[in-house]
């Protein structure tokens, strides 16, 4: 975004807005600030996963062929998705997807690996060296909603503000897309985390239905620490 | 041959996560892929694994593969007919 475009978008109070959001961790479901899901802490992520699949009713099979990292994305999205107001009315080709994490696709490397180390019982899983790379969570909720946009997957040590920001303020500015599912997907071991958040350009000025959050560090960091 | 056809439709649910199918649910002689169980591309090559894994048998000629998994019954055959 060059300068006079900044200058302008100030001007008229408009900007860049979070429209909802979902957070998933330590075995917690939070959505636009509330919390909608608890299970007991002490159930493995895998089946916690698969509990909050059938709590929101999601009926997907294909679901259950999916390493925990596109799980963990793909519910995040479907609950972020389903409390946007306005989602249902952009074109599937504007929608874009940006997400990142710290870990990669390790917790499936891992995975994968085990098939392959015992060289008497050495049977490549083909299912689990689909999901060695972290860029593939962005295609399974692209598949999932038929989103077409553009997109992209970055790996660093924590959610990067500045570099995501940029990007998305890139992305919504030159050219059709008109909103952005972006967010953080991380799973390893027990460092799982995930939040994911639509982000809309919008008119501060005007009224509108639903969460109308600026998109800044502040509400970043308010998402990032408000559960547990 | 019929145990051959119950231990194949277990193995096939587990190998492939298909968490919502239950052995009763697969019709021996109905297809595996595209209609019936809806199977795909990474299904074909998870089949072939379960094959090597638990029958030892390996396919020689890909090309005979559509016709080995066409369904669970052709599955037990080939099996059948491969095992020493």
């Amino acid at each position: 975004m060059d300068v006079m475009q900044l200058q302008y978008l100030r001007k008229n109070n408009m900007g860049l807005s979070i429209v909802s959001y979902c957070k998933i961790k330590n075995n917690t479901v939070c959505t636009n600030g509330k919390e909608t899901y608890n299970c007991d802490s002490a159930i493995d992520f895998t089946s916690f996963l698969t509990t909050v699949y059938k709590e929101i009713n999601l009926d997907y099979p294909k679901f259950f062929k999916m390493d925990n990292l596109s799980k963990s994305g793909i519910l995040a999205a479907e609950l972020t998705i389903r409390n946007s107001e306005n989602f249902e009315k952009h074109a599937k080709e504007n929608v874009a997807i940006i997400l990142s994490n710290r870990s990669s696709s390790i917790d499936t490397d891992r995975n994968y690996i085990k098939t392959i180390i015992d060289k008497t019982q050495y049977f490549p899983s083909p299912s689990l060296f689909v999901y060695t790379l972290p860029n593939i969570v962005i295609g399974e909720i692209a598949i999932k909603h038929k989103i077409t946009g553009e997109n992209a997957f970055f790996v660093s040590e924590m959610f990067d503000f500045q570099l995501i920001s940029s990007y998305v303020s890139i992305v919504l500015n030159n050219n059709n897309t008109s909103t952005i599912i972006c967010g953080w997907v991380n799973v390893d071991e027990n460092h799982n985390e995930t939040f994911v958040f639509c982000v809309e350009k919008t008119n501060f000025n005007q009224e509108r239905n639903g969460l109308n959050m600026p998109f800044n560090i502040d509400n970043i960091n308010q998402i990032i620490n408000k559960t547990k | 041959m019929s145990n051959l056809i119950d231990d194949l439709k277990k193995q096939i649910i587990e190998q492939l996560s298909l968490e919502e199918v239950k052995p009763e649910d697969i019709d021996s002689n109905a297809p595996l892929f595209i209609a019936g169980l809806g199977l795909d591309s990474i299904d074909a090559l998870e089949l072939i694994v379960l094959l090597e894994k638990n029958y030892l048998i390996k396919i020689q000629d890909p090309k005979d593969a559509k016709a080995i998994f066409s369904s669970v019954q052709s599955m037990a055959d080939y099996i059948t007919a491969n095992t020493k």
